[in-house]
């Protein structure tokens, strides 16, 4: 469906990529926030604060990430679409209920815009290094999407994207931020109402008596309900069955747990994507995302002046994580280059995908700043004379 | 003729005493006979003091049991009103 | 197999998930006990059932949500009351009930309770405390009263215990009544006030644990506690809540304490955003995401 023009800010803006990711949480329908303040993240909610009530919706502040990462899934199963904000630490707190989320198949948007850590790290600079725990952060075995912007633009766009998947896979959605592209301000195009999809929530049809709030079809994603409606529904994060039931036997857990790791998984060619520039007859391919894959693009060009055969691939989609494309170009090329604003996380990725048919070179950096060009131009050097 | 009656689901009970206690009238004692979970439901020794007051049924904690005026028995029957089942 | 005798219907029937039945409270356990009053105050106050939504926590009383045939949501320990929150923000219409135990809802979840108090968070809390925690075996709470035996402090404990309805008056609560198992009717009175009332609601039930917290304390089994509940509770409507305190053995003052009238988090929200902004303020509930469906 197109999106509510209440919330489209539609026209050109100069605003940075916090700001630009709550207006993507408006245009995409988004109507309640529960957040807790965390540098460099703040922004996005200071601003949803300021413009939701003239938008229709509720912002709260809640007394710390433990509840706003909670009261948002309330707000979610009292009908609307809800995100929450923060940053490494608070994303350490949120971890339990992300897997509240992903066990009661609650859509909603987990944005961490990253900055170095660990603990309290550096609040008001960059990293890229809460990638793995994004996606393994909370105990037990599930499955999220997380997406990578690079740019404020992206920041808006993006975000729409977060909260489609979020509705169509019945998931939380992790969108990785990180300080710089959270903080620099470019042109920012909203357009018009009327060009912008959103998803819709996927909504039972059936009665109340025959609605089965955990039933599947084929596509793995149930039917959701929401509180107030007659349903009288019961959601649980212990292993459950299709009605929603507490039922804490190994069948049920095989089959509960292997359907919401199955959800994502067997639509990851749908869900993942990517940016990828003249691979194809590549020797060498930078793997990147964020922010550094602006660095990276600095560095891919220097490599090209001195004739060096080098492909982009630039991840969008994090997780679920391309593996396929990556083995389908370890095929060819000499090694991968991955630079990230960590000491070697989605590099163990594409070093698995790999699978030992090309090389990869980690370009790691600890985070604070961004990389300097120059040492990805010289893991390229390096990679093609493998 | 009583005002009430005592209606006891015996497989729900875990035989705690609370309506046997609580009863104001003493309507109630435990049984000597067993449910399937080994426990001794109530029984109705005094039927003919039973009020209807449900108390039975307000402390009950497992559900197993609780007391209607007999006005109300006939209203229910008369509206056709089945009494739920329970365990499947 | 059912043995009524004849058609009539337990009126807390229509409000149970029966295809659940029996449930996992242990004989003598107190909470299928607070259910019974529940269920009178919904029947009494004439709840519409279909706008209530019961969120509870983890724990023995957590499974309360479970076993009610309403809109329930069993989260995550000690934050049921932020999800209540959220469930109301998005939906005010919706009734919203908190039904959990005394260590989710004032040890893990303590953050949680007093801001949602100071706030005033249209909910209304119904906090069954068994003085233990009870599902994960016997361990100190918050409440336990001092010198009684847990299974982390197996020679007594030695902390003060929280006197529930004094932090959560202070916190700000506009309704605050404490009962035991013993008063079923009370009980089911004082969640119907409840139900009147706009604001944060909180009703303290005192519950026995035969099977942990009695049995460590040698206190005998649900129904000797019920006994002691009904010898030792002493009624003080209007008590001052800092006099409220739990001992072990001790006097358990019951009653309602505190009922005042502030303002709910809405309405003050509403007020402060049309003072602000005028007719620009968008009032409305939370659009459903769902589009037409």
């Amino acid at each position: 469906m197109k999106a509510d023009p209440h919330g489209v800010l539609t026209g050109t803006h100069f605003i940075d990529g916090d700001h630009a990711c709550c207006e993507g949480a408006l245009a995409a329908g988004a109507r309640f926030a529960a957040g807790y303040p965390i540098t460099p993240s703040t922004e996005v909610v200071e601003r949803f604060a300021a413009r939701v009530p003239t938008v229709g919706g509720t912002f709260i502040q809640m007394e710390d990430e433990l509840a706003a990462s909670i009261a948002l899934q309330g707000g979610v199963w009292g009908g609307a679409k809800a995100f929450t904000v923060t940053s490494g630490p608070g994303f350490s707190l949120m971890m339990e209920h992300i897997g509240y989320a992903a066990m009661t198949e609650t859509p909603c948007v987990f944005v961490d815009v990253q900055r170095g850590g660990p603990s309290t790290g550096l609040p008001t600079l960059p990293a890229q290094a809460d990638m793995m725990q994004a996606r393994w952060g909370s105990h037990g075995d599930y499955e999220i999407i997380a997406l990578c912007p690079n740019s404020p633009q992206e920041c808006f766009d993006l975000t729409i994207k977060a909260f489609n998947l979020a509705e169509e896979f019945r998931v939380p959605v992790m969108f990785m931020m990180d300080e710089v592209v959270g903080h620099m301000t470019e042109k920012v195009v909203i357009p018009p109402a009327d060009q912008i999809e959103v998803m819709p929530r996927k909504h039972t049809h059936k009665s109340i008596e025959d609605y089965l709030p955990y039933a599947t079809n084929g596509d793995l994603v149930p039917e959701m309900a929401h509180a107030g409606e007659g349903y009288k529904f019961h959601v649980t994060g212990l292993t459950h069955d299709e009605r929603g039931y507490p039922n804490m036997t190994p069948q049920v857990q095989d089959k509960l747990v292997k359907r919401l790791q199955n959800k994502i998984r067997n639509a990851a060619d749908r869900i993942c994507l990517f940016e990828e520039e003249r691979v194809d007859e590549a020797d060498v391919v930078v793997v990147s995302y964020g922010i550094t894959s602006r660095v990276a693009q600095r560095a891919i060009d220097m490599a090209r002046e001195r004739g060096l055969k080098v492909g982009k691939l630039r991840l969008i989609t994090a997780w679920p994580f391309p593996e396929k494309k990556i083995a389908e170009l370890a095929e060819q090329v000499k090694a991968f280059v991955v630079p990230e604003l960590n000491l070697g996380q989605m590099v163990r990725e594409v070093e698995r995908a790999a699978n030992g048919k090309a090389k990869t070179l980690a370009v790691p950096h600890a985070g604070g700043g961004v990389h300097n060009p120059d040492d990805i131009l010289n893991a390229i050097v390096e990679a093609s004379r493998c | 003729m009583a005002k009430g009656r005592v209606s006891i689901v015996v497989e729900r009970c875990k035989a705690c005493g609370f309506c046997v206690e609580f009863c104001p009238t003493h309507v109630l004692a435990l049984s000597s006979a067993f449910n399937s979970k080994g426990y001794h439901p109530p029984h109705v020794v005094h039927p003919e003091k039973c009020s209807g007051c449900d108390l039975c049924g307000m402390y009950c904690p497992d559900f197993a049991i609780y007391g209607s005026k007999v006005a109300e028995v006939k209203a229910q029957k008369a509206a056709g009103e089945k009494a739920i089942g329970g365990e499947k | 197999m059912l043995n009524v005798i004849d058609d009539t219907v337990n009126p807390v029937e229509p409000f149970l998930r029966t295809d659940r039945m029996p449930h996992i409270w242990c004989p003598g356990c107190g909470i299928g006990t607070t259910v019974n009053s529940f269920a009178r105050a919904l029947i009494e106050s004439q709840i519409d059932l279909e706008s209530l939504a019961l969120v509870s926590g983890i724990g023995c009383t957590g499974r309360v949500a479970g076993y009610v045939k309403l809109d329930s949501f069993h989260t995550t320990h000690g934050r049921a009351i932020p999800f209540a929150t959220g469930l109301k923000l998005a939906n005010p219409q919706l009734n919203v009930v908190v039904y959990s135990g005394d260590g989710d809802l004032s040890a893990i979840g303590g953050n949680h309770l007093i801001h949602a108090a100071r706030r005033n968070i249209d909910l209304k809390v119904i906090c069954v405390n068994n003085l233990i925690y009870a599902m994960t075996g016997g361990q100190t709470a918050p409440t336990t009263p001092g010198h009684a035996t847990t299974s982390t402090n197996p020679y007594g404990t030695f902390e003060p215990a929280f006197n529930l309805p004094h932090l959560v008056e202070a916190a700000g609560a506009v309704y605050v009544a404490r009962w035991t198992t013993f008063h079923v009717r009370q009980l089911a009175r004082s969640i119907s006030e409840a139900f009147k009332k706009k604001g944060f609601s909180f009703i303290e039930v005192i519950s026995p644990c035969p099977t942990l917290y009695q049995r460590r304390n040698k206190m005998g089994d649900g129904l000797d506690t019920m006994k002691y509940y009904k010898e030792k509770s002493k009624v003080k409507h209007g008590a001052p809540t800092s006099e409220v305190g739990l001992t072990l053995n001790g006097e358990i003052v019951v009653g309602k304490f505190v009922d005042r009238d502030r303002p709910d988090y809405q309405s003050m929200m509403r007020a402060q955003y049309v003072e602000a902004l005028g007719e620009r303020y968008i009032e409305d509930p939370v659009e459903c995401a769902c589009g037409d469906y």
